[in-house]
């Protein structure tokens, strides 16, 4: 396990760059994604902050054209997931995500949530319906699905649909959890409901959050890393970069003048 | 703005609405055109054919005389074809949907091949049944039976099935897939688990459009020599005895519905004109309710389903 600053890692790029075909979205990025705590990426559209995101569970192997170059580490057991030797699918079961807009199947809540572990084998009604509960709570979708479990998925509200999706991204057990963004599409209070829940969440799991909105990420983010065309300027304690950043175009940004 | 402006202006308003008009009663009469006339052949048909639409027309078989003569191996027959049909096309066109759709690389040899299945949709039906008459006939051995003309309509409509199958396909949003590709699944678990259940209301829409063009199909049945006098009906596919199930009907001689129209408005009395639209009747209904089922299995999948 590697240790900066007293903290552990749970993830780290080094030097990771990306291509769509010719097209370099993502420049040397290096970075480090701590154990157990919130790193939020801003920037301005473009960056490349979802593109950066979206290489942790190879989800740009889906589609041609794509290639990575560089590595992200995963700890503890220091494995290059970009590797072409790992199965992009090993490294979604270790790591999963919850996406821009709720993106929940046209079926049950409880078969939503169950998708994950059915995939892995897990077909013991009992155990299934142990681990959607947990991932229900650890949503706190619970109290307002336990009686309706069998309902579809679609006749939740958006908010509500989103901690849906986020109980579906849990119950899979993940190390880390990637949000892309994923308040864009919801209104203030359920914005705030999901916000409340990473908090909680951080306690068990590792989150990396894009997030187009500053304030969010100051008030959620243990560190934030600033990315300005697909390169990291700035990565640092979220406070430091609010407060005090060492960079004028961080500065820039997060003030407004720009972005 | 000044007075003599604003009528100036109303006045070009009023000239440019009357085009409106215009053109809102031109393509209602267009629209009349086309409705009045089907409704009037639709009405014909029904006027002339109602006196003979009794149970014994269905249960009897066609005979030299015009009141005695029946539908029942022609409803059989078309009924055992379509199955034949649905059977073959089914499976084949929508595994086919999901290669292209779902598997195939983007490259010039699958756009060669989209491009082809395009445009057999619009190869000439005879041509099937030449085809048909060569290989299955002759080649295959199967003779002139129920299963040579299932398998020939199965291909006249396999274009259609194959390009409404990848339309519902595509219907599923790319949010859905990576959703399901984000939890670890493989690309067929992908396919299985989401994108094939819940596109098969539009799966389902397009085999029945295309059973029910099969279903009126007359050249390419008449090239592979179905005949058009049967008075016995095929092997029963249930038995008394084990195994239960028969194949036997597969290659028996048979006729179809438009094939038994064919034949008796080919008579020269008038009365058999009257069951030629009596058949015609009874087979615009089997149309119709095949495209029934389509719009209600469509309705009640789609209730399920908000993208």
């Amino acid at each position: 396990m590697s240790e900066t600053g007293g903290n552990t890692l749970k993830a780290e790029a080094r030097s990771l760059s990306f291509y769509y075909g010719d097209y370099k979205a993502l420049k040397e990025i290096s970075l480090p994604v701590h154990d157990r705590k919130i790193t939020a990426l801003i920037g301005p559209s473009g960056c490349g902050k979802s593109t950066f995101l979206r290489c942790f569970n190879r989800m740009h192997d889906l589609y041609p054209g794509n290639r990575y170059d560089g590595e992200i580490i995963l700890h503890p057991d220091d494995v290059n997931i970009l590797s072409p030797k790992v199965d992009p699918i090993e490294v979604r079961m270790r790591i999963s995500m919850v996406f821009q807009k709720p993106n929940p199947f046209p079926k049950s809540i409880f078969e939503n949530v169950a998708y994950g572990l059915r995939v892995r084998g897990v077909s013991k009604r009992s155990t299934l319906e142990g681990k959607v509960e947990q991932a229900l709570r650890d949503a706190a979708l619970w109290n307002e699905a336990k009686d309706r479990l069998h309902d579809l998925a679609f006749n939740l509200s958006g908010g509500q649909q989103q901690r849906l999706c986020i109980a579906r991204a849990l119950a899979i057990d993940p190390e880390l959890v990637l949000f892309d963004e994923p308040t864009s599409a919801l209104d203030p209070i359920a914005t705030a409901s999901i916000e409340e829940l990473m908090l909680e969440l951080k306690e068990k799991v590792t989150i990396l959050i894009v997030t187009h909105n500053m304030q969010q990420a100051a008030r959620v983010s243990d560190h934030t890393a600033f990315l300005y065309l697909g390169e990291v300027i700035e990565f640092n304690e979220t406070k430091k970069i609010f407060t005090n950043p060492d960079k004028s175009q961080t500065e820039d940004y997060i003030t407004g003048r720009f972005g | 703005m000044n007075q003599p402006n604003i009528n100036e202006m109303r006045g070009l308003i009023a000239r440019h609405k009357r085009w409106d008009i215009i053109f809102a009663i031109v393509g209602l009469v267009c629209l009349l055109v086309g409705i009045l006339t089907l409704l009037a052949l639709f009405g014909q048909l029904v006027a002339e054919g109602l006196p003979r639409l009794k149970p014994g027309f269905f249960i009897s078989f066609p005979s030299r005389s015009a009141e005695e003569a029946g539908i029942l191996s022609a409803w059989v027959g078309t009924t055992l074809v379509m199955l034949v049909t649905a059977l073959a096309a089914v499976p084949l066109g929508v595994a086919s949907a999901i290669y292209l759709e779902e598997y195939a690389p983007k490259n010039w040899l699958t756009a060669v091949i989209e491009i082809n299945v395009t445009n057999l949709a619009g190869v000439p039906s005879i041509v099937y049944g030449l085809l048909a008459l060569g290989l299955f006939v002759y080649q295959l051995d199967l003779g002139q039976s129920i299963l040579s003309a299932g398998l020939t309509l199965a291909l006249l409509i396999l274009p259609v099935v194959i390009v409404a199958t990848r339309e519902a396909l595509r219907a599923v949003p790319g949010s859905i897939r990576e959703a399901a590709y984000a939890l670890g699944a493989t690309r067929w678990q992908m396919v299985s688990n989401h994108v094939l259940p819940y596109s098969q209301g539009g799966i389902m829409t397009g085999v029945i459009i295309g059973l029910s063009r099969a279903i009126g199909e007359t050249a390419p049945i008449i090239t592979i020599g179905a005949l058009t006098f049967i008075a016995f009906l095929p092997h029963p596919p249930v038995t008394g005895e084990f195994p239960y199930l028969s194949f036997a009907w597969l290659k028996d001689p048979f006729t179809v519905m438009p094939i038994q129209m064919f034949n008796w408005t080919s008579r020269p009395e008038e009365a058999f004109q009257h069951n030629a639209a009596a058949a015609g009747v009874v087979l615009l209904g089997m149309t119709l309710l095949m495209n029934g089922v389509a719009i209600w299995l469509r309705y009640r999948i789609r209730k399920r389903i908000k993208w």
